[in-house]
């Protein structure tokens, strides 16, 4: 089983390091080596999970990486049932986003189209080691590592100022989180002396209240790092300066459910602290909603998409928090197909229309580009939570889990952001695939992609509509399968409050939901295709929420305001000007004026006269040797 | 026969004429006729301790030093012809490149 891991995460680095290396032979049979490199490992992958699903798990190390004293971290791969799901929508993902990025980067220079599958595989490797990884400084690696990759990859038109710029923006933003990350590492390894996971968590208990609050509010700090959390959430928007497969694979299937992982499987010390478990919720909830409201007046496609992924991400923390993980990792699994997809059918519109953004100046491209606007379609009912498509099955899931462990108000706010999901889903799809075209000459360059970028869309559609019957499976289905983990730690404490609900109240609870989303279409359709009540007055009529809802709350410019403006003035106003004009470059130049200085008065003695030297010679011998004869 | 002190009194007189030389005179050719005084006042002294001692090892370090003497003043001479080229004269105080 170790080979196969060690394939599974090895193959990516080989195709990265193919095209990193050789990008100048490679050049535009690039994919023809990273396609494979994915491919392989998705098939692995498929293998593995087969024998998870057998019962068979894996945790061991292949070499030891770190061993100074007491401290010793191993190259060790984890194999259970969480991962095992991870590994198989990674690289399933990913496999089909790479296929459709042969179309998507037609465009680029041979040695950017190098360049962007080495990054992309690359990205690959380090996602598998952090789901794969069985200690904290592991995972770690692997965390650093897709922040890079995602990094690299959102500033790959680096020319564009707003492009590198973004990229800054997510890797500083994630800096922040991790710092609490690295934070709780210190703390675990501080009390329990070890960072593998399977030393933690059987050691766990000896942790005191506070300390398993402390160190669980740190990990979650790096998750909504990653994970696009409120207050932490601002650079994934930004992020969409990179390729669309990028924001995709990357900034929606699954980097950034990284944090929604990292809880998961840190569920034993979760699980210690009900407290953190509040936290982690209700800020999952806020996100949630919050995002979504940004979500409904934006008019650039992508970033209507960026904000839902934000939204969806506070679902998965709310299924976590609430401590239903299954169902928050069952919402990353079905959130991976239907969101990837929905962002590859943004990148196929922006693709033909030669990268238009702009909802408003689109309209009626259905005419024109029929697969992409029907698996668009079939995406956006998937993330509404219309059944029987995947999205309805884990979302209804958490929002059940919510409302029965008692949390009525998250699940409120839960069921109200799933009406505005739906919303916002339905007027894009009817800004941009229906109606009149609002700009002739943009309607005239659209025109459908080849098959190599609509085949990965049919196919992610098809799981879109279809992975969420996974939910059905005898057993308890896709959640039963990962609770076989879950459970195991959580002695069936919800179990209980599972009991008496269940039937009647289930069904209620799934018929809100399901009519919610409709309420959300229909509002939609109803503002979008008939105009009754017509947007254009709704917004006149409510122009400062409007106002504050398309700029976002400001809460770019609040950061700005708090944290950048003030650092940079700091770092221009004290740090430059004084600290190192003054102090630093005083002391080094003071050291080198203080020498001329001296070398100025010693250099007298030498006159360059011959003789002069010859003295100082016979004196310096007749005092060596009178010091030799005295003493 | 002659004392042995009567040797190294001739070999140290030899030395610091040597010495002075070099030290008091300016001409380049005169400082370097006095450092071969110096080191045959060095090679009297050896064959003073030699002669001393009974033994040989003196005479023959001496006639290695009169070699490299040999080998040395020609280039020394060499030097010296070179300086006066560039220069225009062999008084060492036109050499002050060096000087601060």
């Amino acid at each position: 089983m170790l080979k196969l891991i060690l394939a599974v995460i090895l193959i990516p680095l080989a195709g990265a390091m193919i095209n990193g290396l050789f990008c100048w032979k490679t050049k535009r049979k690039a994919h023809l080596i990273a396609v494979p490199a994915i491919a392989i490992p998705a098939v692995i992958s498929l293998v593995l999970f087969w024998k998870v699903a057998h019962g068979q798990r894996f945790d061991g190390t292949f070499y030891w990486w770190i061993s100074v004293g007491n401290f010793r971290i191993p190259i060790g791969f984890l194999l259970d049932e969480l991962s095992a799901v991870m590994i198989v929508t990674v690289t399933f993902v990913a496999t089909w986003i790479h296929i459709y990025s042969i179309g998507y980067m037609d465009h680029e220079t041979d040695r950017g189209y190098a360049k962007y599958f080495c990054y992309l595989n690359f990205f690959v490797f380090f996602m598998l080691t952090l789901v794969l990884a069985n200690n904290y400084l592991l995972m770690f690696v692997g965390w650093e590592g897709v922040g890079l990759c995602s990094y690299l990859l959102i500033g790959y038109w680096y020319e564009k100022a707003s492009a590198a710029n973004a990229g800054m923006k997510a890797f500083i933003t994630n800096r922040v989180g991790d710092f609490g990350f690295m934070i709780a590492l210190f703390l675990l390894y501080k009390h329990l002396g070890s960072l593998i996971y399977h030393d933690v968590f059987a050691s766990a208990h000896e942790l005191t209240l506070p300390l398993a609050t402390l160190i669980t509010l740190l990990l979650f700090m790096g998750a909504t790092g990653k994970s696009a959390q409120i207050p932490l959430y601002v650079w994934l928007p930004d992020a969409m300066e990179g390729p669309t497969p990028v924001s995709s694979l990357i900034h929606a299937a699954t980097m950034v459910t990284a944090g929604v992982y990292m809880v998961a499987r840190s569920h034993v010390l979760y699980n210690l602290a009900p407290f953190s478990m509040e936290v982690v919720a209700s800020i999952g909830a806020a996100t949630a909603m919050f995002a979504a409201s940004m979500a409904l007046v934006n008019n650039d496609l992508k970033r209507v998409l960026a904000y839902s992924t934000v939204s969806q991400l506070g679902y998965m923390f709310v299924g976590v928090g609430v401590g239903a993980y299954a169902a928050g990792v069952f919402h990353l699994f079905t959130h991976a197909f239907f969101k990837g997809l929905m962002f590859l059918c943004a990148g196929s519109v922006m693709h033909a229309l030669h990268g238009e953004l702009d909802m408003q100046k689109m309209g009626g491209l259905y005419n024109k580009m029929k697969i992409t606007a029907i698996t668009f379609i079939i995406g956006a009912l998937a993330i509404s939570g219309v059944p029987p498509l995947a999205g309805f099955w884990s979302k209804d899931s958490i929002l059940h889990h919510a409302f029965v462990s008692g949390h009525k108000i998250i699940w409120f706010v839960g069921t109200v952001t799933a009406a505005m999901t739906a919303f916002y889903m339905f007027r894009l799809i009817f800004l941009t695939f229906f109606g009149e075209p609002r700009d002739k000459h943009i309607y005239e360059i659209a025109h459908e992609n080849p098959p190599v970028m609509t085949i990965p869309l049919m196919v992610l559609a098809f799981f879109s509509a279809t992975v969420g019957l996974l939910a059905l499976l005898p057993g308890g289905g896709f959640e039963g399968f990962l609770n076989r983990l879950f459970e195991a730690a959580h002695h069936g404490a919800e179990h209980a409050a599972h009991g008496g609900h269940e039937a009647g109240g289930a069904a209620v609870l799934i018929l809100i939901s399901v009519l919610v989303a409709f309420m959300g279409i229909g509002l939609a359709y109803a503002m979008y295709m008939k105009h009754t009540p017509d947007p254009k007055k709704l917004t006149e009529r409510f122009r400062p929420i409007y106002t504050l809802l398309y700029n976002r709350y400001y809460v770019d410019e609040l950061y700005f305001a708090l944290f950048i403006n003030p650092t940079v003035g700091i770092s221009r106003h004290v740090l430059w000007k004084i600290v190192d004009v003054l102090i630093i470059d005083g002391i080094v130049n003071g050291v080198a004026r203080l020498c001329s200085l001296v070398g100025n008065l010693i250099r007298k003695i030498h006159t360059g006269f011959i003789p002069d030297y010859a003295w100082a010679i016979l004196v310096g011998i007749i005092i060596v040797c009178g010091l030799k004869i005295i003493f | 026969m002659i004392p042995v002190s009567w040797i190294f009194a001739l070999s140290v007189l030899v030395f610091a004429t040597g010495a002075l030389g070099v030290l008091i005179r300016k001409n380049a050719i005169v400082m370097f006729l006095c450092i071969e005084l110096m080191l045959n006042g060095a090679n009297i002294f050896f064959v003073g301790v030699s002669k001393m001692r009974g033994a040989a090892e003196g005479h023959i370090f001496v006639l290695f030093m009169m070699a490299i003497a040999a080998a040395e003043a020609a280039i020394g001479m060499a030097i010296i012809t070179a300086f006066y080229r560039r220069k225009g004269g062999v008084e060492v105080d036109r050499a002050d490149l060096m000087k601060w």
